[in-house]
């Protein structure tokens, strides 16, 4: 049962309770398996496996939404970074050791209130989310299923890996430069990152607060859109959170391609992309072409300021953001001190690993006085040119396409110590986190070694339903995203 | 842009963080090739272009000064590293 996608679980469960429990059973036997070769959860054993959430929901409040109870019995995996009220949600790192938020993420609660199971295992991540490896993980690195020697991509690495591994029926990831599209790229599994606004933020431990998005990974199209249907929506607790109406995203997922205008952007297969990861692009780009879409080479002039402007800004946000892990309200405390002052710098030097320590530093600077014009205010601006890089293809063009990372999974420990290598690895996500797009990457084909390979879908803010009409008529006619790791 | 030792030490304590010297070391290298990658943004002209700072227009959401229920102290007071009755505990700050 833990091979199946929720919309095939759905149909099970619907008028059979008992088939729920069998559901998490099935998931908590396959974690005893194979979750010591993985790590895709944190603070195991599966045997404290439990769940939160109703097998049979309460009705929800009149008038709302989520009314019905779409995910009735299907247990979800969620990141360690999304609040689970009574659940540890660590962020991976040590200044949250033993934290149990005293209540539920906005998108947890609406998980539940349409029937889904919480798991209470996290999954694991980079330290606050800050990396594309899994690798920056107070608990240790997440294996990828299909080479346990590979990293999985990150941040949201243990959430790609459990449901490539059926260790997850779907899960939770969160997004601020590709958390979600480059691991489910390296994973061969499906991730969306909605546009900014789209899905509440309350309750995801803060990243970069202009840049972070909830979004889910799943075995297939139809799932992601069913998630999205749960999910989305304005929440007054997130006053960016956008308030209109969420289609039925199931929808768009039966509507051919004919004619859909899809751009190509060459910036995007120069210097840098692994030549196996381009002829894989290029055979699903032709696949796309043989289904009835007009595709044509465009251009994002900008992208190649892409990384340089997210290293400041998202920085700049994680540097004010983590100011709140004070040691005083909650987390880490070292245990001694002289005052207050050594006190803040003692905790948060033992409790923030490295990556964290080298973000909040790099975004306190960007932010100083004498450097807040050159870096800061300079890459606001050149953000509002890759902006209208976009808004230009897109009053042409439907979507664009091109690959989710110019490599497939990459070793453990093979960029580890360089973190400029590393964030050259999101180079074709984080541009969609700057122009608050909403972005999704499908399974596409195999390298040679037998890694997955990944096709970015990106289309204009509030446009996922072309994102699903895209990726399910290019899943429809391949079997890609049908494939299973060895494990 | 150069970033010395030094000033990677004033920006941690900016930060509120402390770094062992090995550690300042390693970050003050790393943060130089981070900074002179970023200064290629040095290139592009933004002459009359607007910073974007958020891709939605935000605008204040104001409500009602109503009470409400919200969390209870005990619920608040859970999490916290030291608590002393209904207060979190920190070390003495006045003379």
């Amino acid at each position: 049962m833990n091979k199946l996608t929720a919309h095939e679980l759905i149909e099970n469960i619907k008028n059979n309770n008992a088939a729920s429990i069998q559901v998490v059973e099935a998931i908590e036997k396959r974690v005893k398996d194979i979750d010591a070769k993985i790590k895709g959860y944190v603070r195991t054993p599966a045997s404290e496996l439990s769940y939160s959430g109703d097998i049979k929901p309460p009705a929800c409040p009149a008038g709302r939404q989520s009314h019905k109870a779409t995910l009735k019995g299907i247990p979800i995996s969620i990141k360690d970074n999304i609040c689970t009220d009574g659940f540890n949600t660590e962020c991976c790192s040590k200044i949250l050791e033993g934290f149990k938020p005293p209540y539920d993420a906005t998108v947890i609660r609406k998980l539940k209130e349409a029937g889904a199971l919480v798991l209470s295992l996290k999954t694991n991540m980079d330290e606050f989310a800050f990396g594309s490896s899994t690798e920056n993980s107070f608990f240790g690195p997440t294996h990828n299923p299909w080479d346990l020697e590979c990293v999985p991509g990150g941040s949201s690495g243990g959430s790609a890996a459990v449901v490539a591994s059926d260790e997850a029926i779907a899960a939770l990831g969160s997004d601020t430069g590709g958390s979600i599209r480059q691991p489910a790229s390296f994973c061969g599994v499906v991730g969306l990152k909605p546009t900014y606004g789209r899905v509440s933020r309350y309750g995801l431990i803060a990243f970069a607060s202009s840049l972070d998005q909830i979004g889910p990974i799943t075995k297939d199209t139809r799932d992601s859109a069913l998630l999205m249907n749960v999910i989305s929506g304005y929440d007054p607790n997130d006053s960016t959170s956008v308030d209109i109406e969420t289609p039925d995203y199931t929808k768009a997922l039966d509507k051919d391609i004919k004619g859909l205008k899809i751009g190509i952007p060459k910036e995007y297969f120069v210097e840098g992309i692994e030549p196996e990861v381009k002829e894989v692009i290029r055979e699903a780009i032709k696949k796309l072409e043989g289904l009835g879409s007009i595709t044509k080479e465009v251009s994002l002039p900008h992208t190649e300021y892409a990384v340089p402007v997210y290293y400041i800004i998202a920085t700049a946000e994680a540097s004010s953001n983590l100011a709140r892990f004070d040691a005083v309200q909650y987390g880490y405390r070292a245990a001694s001190f002289t005052n207050l002052i050594d006190m803040y710098k003692k905790s948060r030097g033992e409790g923030f690993g490295q990556e964290a320590k080298r973000r909040i530093i790099l975004g306190t600077f960007v932010l100083s006085h004498g450097y807040y014009d050159a870096y800061y205010l300079r890459a606001l601006k050149v953000r509002t040119l890759i902006k209208e890089d976009f808004d230009k293809v897109f009053g042409e063009f439907d979507c664009v396409v091109t690959p989710t990372s110019p490599s497939p999974a990459f070793k453990i420990g093979e960029k580890i110590e360089d973190p400029l290598k590393m964030y050259l690895s999101d180079i074709y996500t984080i541009s969609a986190n700057l122009a608050g797009i909403p972005a999704i990457s499908i399974p596409c084909g195999f390298t040679k070694k037998g890694l997955p390979v990944g096709l970015q879908i990106l289309a204009k803010p509030f446009a996922e339903e072309t994102l699903f009409r895209v990726a399910n008529a290019y899943e429809q006619n391949t079997e890609w995203h049908k494939m299973k790791p060895k494990i | 842009m150069a970033i010395d030792k030094k000033t990677v030490e004033y920006v941690a304590h900016l930060a509120r963080i402390e770094l062992q010297t090995q550690e300042l070391e390693k970050l003050s290298r790393q943060l130089e090739d981070i900074l002179s990658f970023i200064d290629k943004l040095k290139k592009q002209d933004i002459t009359n272009i607007a910073p974007t700072s958020h891709i939605l227009p935000i605008h204040n959401v104001l409500r009602e000064d109503i009470p409400r229920e919200s969390l209870s102290v005990e619920k608040a007071l859970k999490n916290a590293p030291k608590r002393q009755g209904n207060f979190f505990t920190v070390p003495k700050i006045i003379e």
